[in-house]
């Protein structure tokens, strides 16, 4: 159907391509062969390609790749950073010591905490937790910072949709309703843990 | 009763006529025009490996999201029917009946079935010509019948061309534009390529055509006329402005001549392009694929073994809707798997390629029939 010329400026190869100059421009040819300039037989092919899709989808879903939200979901990836958790000790008390690392290194400063008592000498805790998480951008810098394992953002839940903003904010104890107990020691290990690990085999880069 | 019933019929045509035209317009083509607005979403869908519009449900009654198209007439209805302030006010609201309303008379010179032999419905027929009382299943049958469908199609250009001009607005005046002169000349090539067919069949009235054509498969107008049925099928899917002969609308660039339509006014717009997608499904039916006809059953029955008129006549319609049904079908196809030509290419693909090409079907279908009939 196409006029049969070739660009004046470019030397056109139409049957193979051609690289030419350094950028590898291929240049294409218009169709020069009678049953493709005819266009029917192209024309009846693309659409037995399209009927066959058409037919394979209607009667078995070959091809389909929808997958029907809310009915159906796909798990996340297992380091997908989803709704944030607060995790709990042995007696089940939240592991947050309060140290106040997460809302410092927090850039969308979402995070607010406010300390409290616990009678223990050497540890605080959380009296108020709460994280806005329209204000969050899932970055995970929190879970980063945190030295003793409270905050994680592994639920593989992502944020709700709220009908007012104050219904984003995560209180405590919503975070801990979602939290499990934790094996990590609470209060770290000390530096020299990597040297404790049991030897791992190092990355070997393909060459 | 039932006898009585079609016998006064068959005497009163007037009624006769009116009743055919609501079974048809109000039982079949605006019922389908609607679904096809659904089909054509699913059906994209299907194509392109996704699942398409399947939620809209009446409590639990799903029916694959067929309910879509109510949800949708619901929508357009109560949709806000702005009206632009400079618009041509009188032409405004009189674009969108312009463009539905010669569709659905054409409908009018449709035959969906063969004669009914009243009184005779039970029994078997051997020649339906012998019959004394007959209801012809087709609205209007007059002898200039494909005239008269060319010349209410080329009022439906005044629709879209109207729409343009009168919404006062640059974009709808190019999209009008384009319309015009796209529907121009591809209607040229419709009517020439469809020339070949009457010299063949001898005849302008297309229950005479189909009558023509026959039982045998081998006799219909896509194996007598094979180049005429590609010819026509490509200029009237332009006529009807979708893709890849979508230019008047041209959404990435225009939105159409109907850019300031909204609500139902809208909603008729893109009915009556539905319809024009039925009403060429029915033409190519009647011309080339043999409209009613189904292949081997004669009046009587599948050779020597009979049926009853009333099951033939059944059958024969039946056939006629799987036949149209498979033409949208096809049409969809088409639309949602060509990509769009550019204007120049449309213009030298109507002018420089089809029109020769129906003219030379012509004369070589001139010559043969000359041939052979013996050269009287």
């Amino acid at each position: 159907m196409s006029a049969h010329h070739a660009p004046s400026s470019v030397e056109a190869s139409s049957a193979t391509g051609k690289v030419r100059g350094k950028v590898g421009v291929r240049v294409v040819g218009r169709p020069d062969s009678l049953e493709q300039r005819v266009y029917l037989p192209e024309v009846i092919r693309g659409l037995g390609v399209t009927a066959k899709h058409f037919f394979a989808n209607l009667f078995s879903r070959k091809y389909t790749v929808t997958v029907q939200y809310p009915e159906e979901k796909v798990k996340y990836p297992d380091r997908n950073r989803g709704l944030h958790r607060l995790m709990l000790r042995d007696d089940g008390q939240v592991r947050c010591v309060a140290c106040m690392l997460c809302p410092t290194v927090c850039p969308a400063h979402c995070i607010t905490i406010v300390p409290e008592e616990t009678g223990n000498q050497n540890e605080k805790r959380p009296r108020i937790f709460e994280i806005d998480e329209l204000r969050c951008v899932v970055c995970g810098l929190c879970v980063e910072a945190c030295p003793c394992d409270a905050i994680r953002m592994d639920s593989g839940v992502h944020a709700p949709a709220v009908d007012f903003r104050g219904d984003a904010i995560q209180t405590k104890i919503d975070m801990l309703k979602r939290g499990t107990q934790s094996v990590a020691t609470q209060g770290g290990v000390g530096s020299d843990w990597r040297s404790k690990q049991p030897s791992v085999k190092q990355y070997d880069p393909p060459k | 009763m039932t006898d009585s019933i079609l016998m006064f019929l068959a005497e009163h045509t007037a009624v006769a006529a009116l009743l055919k035209l609501l079974l048809l317009v109000l039982g079949f083509v605006m019922p389908l025009a609607s679904l096809s607005t659904w089909a054509e979403r699913r059906q994209s869908a299907m194509m392109q490996d996704r699942l398409g519009p399947n939620r809209a449900n009446i409590g639990p009654v799903k029916l694959w999201g067929i309910l879509h198209f109510v949800a949708d007439a619901i929508k357009m209805m109560f949709k806000e029917d702005v009206v632009p302030a400079k618009v041509d006010r009188f032409l405004f609201a009189l674009a969108p009946v312009m463009a539905i309303a010669p569709v659905l008379i054409t409908f009018a010179v449709v035959p969906f079935g063969p004669d009914l032999c009243v009184g005779q419905v039970l029994s078997v027929v051997t020649d339906p010509t012998t019959c004394k009382a007959t209801i012809p299943l087709q609205v209007a049958r007059m002898d200039v019948g494909m005239l008269f469908y060319f010349a209410l199609a080329s009022l439906a250009v005044y629709g879209t061309t109207l729409a343009g001009w009168a919404s006062y607005n640059k974009w709808s005046l190019l999209g009008g534009l384009r319309a015009s002169s796209q529907m121009m000349s591809y209607e040229v090539c419709m009517g020439l390529s469809l020339m070949g067919a009457f010299l063949v069949y001898g005849s302008l009235e297309p229950n005479a055509i189909v009558t023509a054509q026959g039982s045998n498969i081998l006799n219909w107008g896509i194996f007598t006329q094979p180049l005429a049925f590609v010819l026509f099928f490509t200029a009237a899917i332009a006529e009807t402005k979708r893709a890849p002969f979508d230019l008047p609308e041209g959404e990435p660039e225009l939105i159409g001549y109907f850019v300031e339509y909204s609500g139902m006014r809208f909603g008729i717009f893109f009915l009556a392009e539905f319809i024009e997608t039925i009403f060429l499904a029915a033409i190519v039916t009647t011309v080339f694929l043999g409209g009613w006809q189904v292949p081997g059953l004669d009046s009587s029955g599948f050779g020597s073994f009979h049926l009853p008129h009333l099951a033939v006549v059944l059958l024969q319609v039946v056939a006629w809707s799987l036949k149209i049904l498979f033409l949208c079908w096809l049409q969809l196809l088409i639309r949602w798997t060509l990509p769009r030509f550019r204007p120049d290419q449309l213009m030298r693909l109507g002018w420089k390629q089809l029109l020769p090409l129906s003219l030379l079907n012509i004369i070589i279908t001139a010559a043969v029939v000359l041939w052979r009939s013996g050269g009287k």
